[in-house]
C-alpha cells in the first residue's frame, strides 16, 4: 500500500465548535493528523482549515467523505502536491554566545531566515518555507542550543486560478 | 408577533408538524414546559419515567411513521440521559430532534448546577447539534434541525437552549409549511449503466438490502429488481419488514445470526447487489469468498467504508432502482434458482433438527412457540418492537413481518432497554396496539416505563422471554469461554407478573403454548398494557449460519 502525505483544504462555516467537529472526526474514526491549521478567509463567515495527514488513497477518500458529511463543512479538496504552494512558519530561540554567533548568522542568511529578537544570551529566528526546509534549519541549529521553538503547521494554496470557493456558498 | 423563546420553540414545533413530544421536565426547561402546558390542546406532551425512555419513545415514533420524533429534557443529567437514545437513533439513521435546556448563557462554563456540555457530549452521536445563544436565531435553528434530521440519510439533531434564551422575547412569524429536506442526490447515469452491465452478466446475483429501502420507500422497486434479475433477496437486521416475509424470493436476514439460506446464498453469489445497507460488521461473508459488489446508498461516506465495492453509487435508492429497472435484462437463472432451493431445503433440515434438539427444553416454552403463538394472534400490520439480546434475534429470525415500519429494533447500537420507550412511541404514533418482545435482562433496564404506558393507557403487549440469564452473552460464554458464566446468571427473584400488577398493568404467566395462547388473546383484548411472563430455558441458543449446532 502506498503511504503518502496528503494536504487538504477545508472550507468551513466560521461558527463555534467547528474545529472540534473537524478534529473530532479524525479522532473518532482513527485517522491521524500530521498538522492542522485554521484561519480566516477572504469571506467573512468562512474559515479555512488545512490538514496534513499520512495515508493511502483509501484512507484519504474516507477522510474526504466523512468531512463532507459534516454540516459545517462547505468544501473539501485534496491539494495537488506538485502544484501547490505550501508554507510553514517557524519561530526558534537559540542560545547566543560569541563563539557560535557568526555560524548562526551565516545559516540564517543562507536559509533566508530573519533574526527578530536579539539579546546577549538568546536570539529568535523567524523562518518560513516548506516543511523540509524548516526541518533542515532546526537540525542545523541543534548544536547551538535550541532553547524553545514553535512552528505553525502548514498552510497551503494551489497555484493558478484553481480556488476553494467560499463565495458560492453565500 | 413578539413572544418568548419558550413559546417560539412550541410554535416552531407545531409549525413543523409535530403533534407529540416525549420528555421530562426540569429547572432549565420549566419555561418550555409552561408553554407546552398553555398549548396542550395543540401539541401533546408524553411524560416518561426517565429521559432515556423519552429519547427511545421519540425514536419509536419516528421509526413507526417516518416523521421526525421529538424529545425534550432539562440540562445536565436530563441531557446526558438522552445520550443512549440519541446514539441509538444515530446508528440506525432515525430522524430525531432532541431539545435540551441549559443554564443561562452567563453561567455556561462555570460548572453550574446541572450544567453539562451536551454539545460536546453528543457531537459524535448526532448528525449535527446546535446551541442557541441568541434568541433571534432560535426559530431558524429549530427549522434547520428538522431539515438536517430528515434530509438524505436521516439522523438525530440536538438543539441546546439556555434558559435565558427561553425567557427572552423576539419576533416570530410561523411559516405555512414544514421545512423540506435538502434535495436528494441522484445516481449517475453512467454508473447505473455499468451496474446494469454487471447485473446482466451475473450468473448468481444476490440482492442484499438494508434499512435504506424502508426510509427510501423503495420496497416496490426492490421486488421488481429481484423479479427481473431472478435474484434471491437477503437483508440486514434493519432491512427486515421492507419486503413481505412470504415473498418467495426472500431468504431472510443475513449475518452472524441470520438465516442459513440467506447467508449461504450470499456466500456463493458471483454478484452482490447491496442496496441501502452499510455492511455492518454483523453482516458476514463466507470464508474467503469475495463476490463482486455493487453498492448503492444515499450516504456517500458508507461507500467503500467497510467493504470495497466494485461499483459504488451514491444516490437516492428509489430513484436509482427506478432508473436501473428499464436498462437491465429480464432473465431466468434456473441453475441458480435450483441451488437456492437446495439451500432452503438445507435450512429447513437444520431448523427441524434444532427444533427437535432444543425445542421445549425442560418442558418450558421454546422461542418458536412464543413467536408463533403471538404472531398467530397479532394483526398483520401490528408493530413489533424488540429489546436487545436473544429474543431480538429470535424475533428477527422467526416473526412473519409483512409491512415496512412494522419492526422496530436497535440494530447498530444494540441498546438493551430500547424496547419499552420505543413501543410507547410507536403506540402513540399509530394509536394501535404494539407488541414488545423483550428478555428478563433487557426488561430490567426499561420496565420503569411501564409507569408511562399505564399512565398513557398505551395499548401494548409485552412478552418477556424469561430465562433467568443474559442469554446472548451466556451462549457466547458457552461456546468460546468454557462455560464460564461470568455475570450472566441473574439469580433474581423478580416476579414480572407482580411487577406489572404493581405498575397497574395487566399480567399473566405462561409456561406452555396453550397458556400463552390464552394470555395473548386476553392481552390483545385488554384495554391498556399487558405483560406476559414466558418461561424459557436458559440453554435455548440463537442459531447462526457460521456454526452448525444441529447435526
Amino acid at each position: 500500500m502506498d503511504y503518502n502525505q496528503y494536504v487538504i483544504g477545508v472550507i468551513v462555516s466560521n461558527v463555534s465548535g467547528v474545529l472540534s467537529r473537524v478534529s473530532g472526526m479524525f479522532t473518532r474514526r482513527g485517522f491521524n493528523i500530521d498538522c492542522l491549521t485554521v484561519g480566516e478567509t477572504e469571506s467573512a463567515g468562512f474559515s479555512r482549515i488545512t490538514v496534513a495527514f499520512h495515508g493511502d488513497n483509501d484512507i484519504r477518500d474516507k477522510i474526504l467523505k466523512q468531512l463532507e458529511k459534516l454540516h459545517d463543512v462547505k468544501e473539501v479538496e485534496v491539494l495537488d502536491p506538485h502544484d501547490t504552494v505550501i508554507r510553514e512558519l517557524l519561530l526558534i530561540k537559540i542560545r547566543n554566545s560569541p563563539a557560535t554567533r557568526q555560524d548562526i548568522m551565516t545559516a540564517v542568511e543562507i536559509f533566508r531566515s530573519k533574526i527578530v529578537d536579539y539579546s546577549p544570551t538568546a536570539l529568535i529566528c523567524e523562518l518560513t518555507g516548506e516543511t523540509s526546509k524548516i526541518d533542515a534549519f532546526i537540525e542545523l541549529m541543534k548544536p547551538y542550543g535550541i532553547m524553545e521553538m514553535c512552528r505553525t503547521g502548514i498552510v497551503a494554496i494551489e497555484r493558478g486560478d484553481n480556488c476553494l470557493k467560499t463565495m458560492k456558498q453565500l | 408577533m413578539r413572544i418568548t423563546g419558550a413559546k417560539i420553540v412550541v410554535e416552531t414545533l407545531i409549525e413543523q408538524g409535530c403533534e407529540t413530544v416525549f420528555g421530562f421536565p426540569g429547572g432549565q426547561v420549566i419555561d418550555l414546559f409552561d408553554e407546552l402546558y398553555l398549548s396542550r390542546d395543540r401539541i401533546e406532551h408524553i411524560l416518561t419515567a426517565h429521559e432515556q425512555g423519552a429519547a427511545h419513545a421519540a425514536d419509536g415514533f419516528a421509526r413507526a411513521t417516518g416523521k421526525v420524533g421529538v424529545c425534550i429534557a432539562t440540562s445536565g443529567p436530563g441531557a446526558t440521559n438522552l445520550v443512549t437514545g440519541i446514539a441509538t437513533a444515530y446508528l440506525d439513521s432515525v430522524p430525531l430532534v432532541a431539545i435540551t435546556g441549559n443554564v443561562p448563557c452567563s453561567l455556561i462554563g462555570r460548572d453550574s448546577f446541572q450544567e453539562v456540555d451536551i454539545l460536546g457530549v453528543t457531537m459524535p452521536v448526532t448528525k449535527h447539534n446546535f446551541i442557541v445563544k441568541d434568541i433571534r436565531e432560535l426559530a431558524d435553528t429549530l427549522r434547520s434541525a428538522f431539515k438536517i434530521a430528515k434530509s438524505g440519510r436521516p439522523g438525530p439533531v440536538l438543539v441546546d437552549i439556555p434558559k435565558d434564551v427561553q425567557t427572552a422575547e423576539w419576533d416570530f412569524e410561523p411559516r405555512p409549511d414544514p421545512v423540506r429536506p435538502y434535495p436528494l442526490s441522484f445516481a449517475s447515469e453512467n454508473k447505473l449503466r455499468r451496474a446494469a452491465e454487471l447485473i446482466n452478466s451475473a450468473q448468481k446475483p444476490f440482492i442484499y438490502f438494508g434499512g435504506g429501502i424502508i426510509s427510501g420507500k423503495a420496497s416496490k422497486e426492490l421486488l421488481a429488481l429481484a423479479d427481473k434479475t431472478d435474484a434471491p433477496l437477503g437483508c440486514s437486521l434493519m432491512g427486515l419488514s421492507a419486503v413481505p416475509c412470504d415473498c418467495p424470493r426472500f431468504l431472510g436476514m443475513n449475518g452472524i445470526h441470520g438465516h442459513y439460506a440467506s447467508f449461504a446464498a450470499q456466500s456463493e453469489a458471483d454478484l452482490v447487489i447491496a442496496l441501502g445497507v452499510r455492511f455492518s460488521d454483523r453482516a458476514a461473508f463466507g470464508d474467503g469468498h469475495i463476490p463482486r459488489i455493487i453498492h448503492i446508498d444515499i450516504d456517500n461516506a458508507e461507500l467503500d467504508k467497510n467493504v470495497a465495492a466494485d461499483l459504488a453509487i451514491e444516490g437516492d435508492i428509489k430513484d436509482a432502482l427506478y432508473r436501473l429497472l428499464p436498462i437491465i435484462a429480464e432473465r431466468k437463472l434456473p441453475e441458480w434458482s435450483a441451488r437456492i432451493e437446495e439451500l432452503r431445503a438445507e435450512e429447513r433440515r437444520r431448523y427441524d433438527l434444532a427444533d427437535r434438539k432444543h425445542g421445549h427444553i425442560g418442558g418450558k416454552l421454546s422461542p418458536h412457540d412464543i413467536i408463533g403463538t403471538v404472531s398467530g394472534i397479532a394483526p398483520e400490520d401490528c408493530i413489533i418492537v424488540t429489546d436487545v439480546g436473544q429474543h431480538q434475534m429470535w424475533t428477527a429470525q422467526m416473526y412473519p413481518l409483512r409491512k415496512p415500519r412494522t419492526f422496530l429494533t436497535s440494530g447498530g447500537l444494540g441498546t438493551m432497554g430500547y424496547g419499552m420507550g420505543a413501543a410507547i412511541g410507536a403506540s402513540a404514533a399509530t394509536g394501535r396496539r404494539t407488541v414488545l418482545f423483550t428478555g428478563d435482562g433487557s426488561f430490567g433496564m426499561d420496565l420503569n416505563e411501564l409507569a408511562t404506558a399505564v399512565a398513557q393507557g398505551t395499548p401494548l403487549t409485552v412478552v418477556v422471554f424469561n430465562n433467568g440469564v443474559l442469554g446472548m452473552v451466556r451462549q457466547l460464554q458457552a461456546r468460546f469461554y468454557d462455560k464460564h458464566y461470568s455475570a450472566t446468571t441473574l439469580g433474581r427473584q423478580t416476579d414480572f407478573v407482580k411487577v406489572a400488577e404493581a405498575f397497574g398493568a395487566g399480567s399473566g404467566r405462561a409456561a406452555s403454548a396453550d397458556e400463552l395462547k390464552k394470555l395473548a388473546e386476553e392481552a390483545f383484548a385488554y384495554d391498556g398494557t399487558f405483560v406476559i411472563d414466558c418461561a424459557v430455558d436458559c440453554d435455548e441458543a440463537v442459531s447462526s449460519p457460521l456454526w452448525n449446532d444441529f447435526d
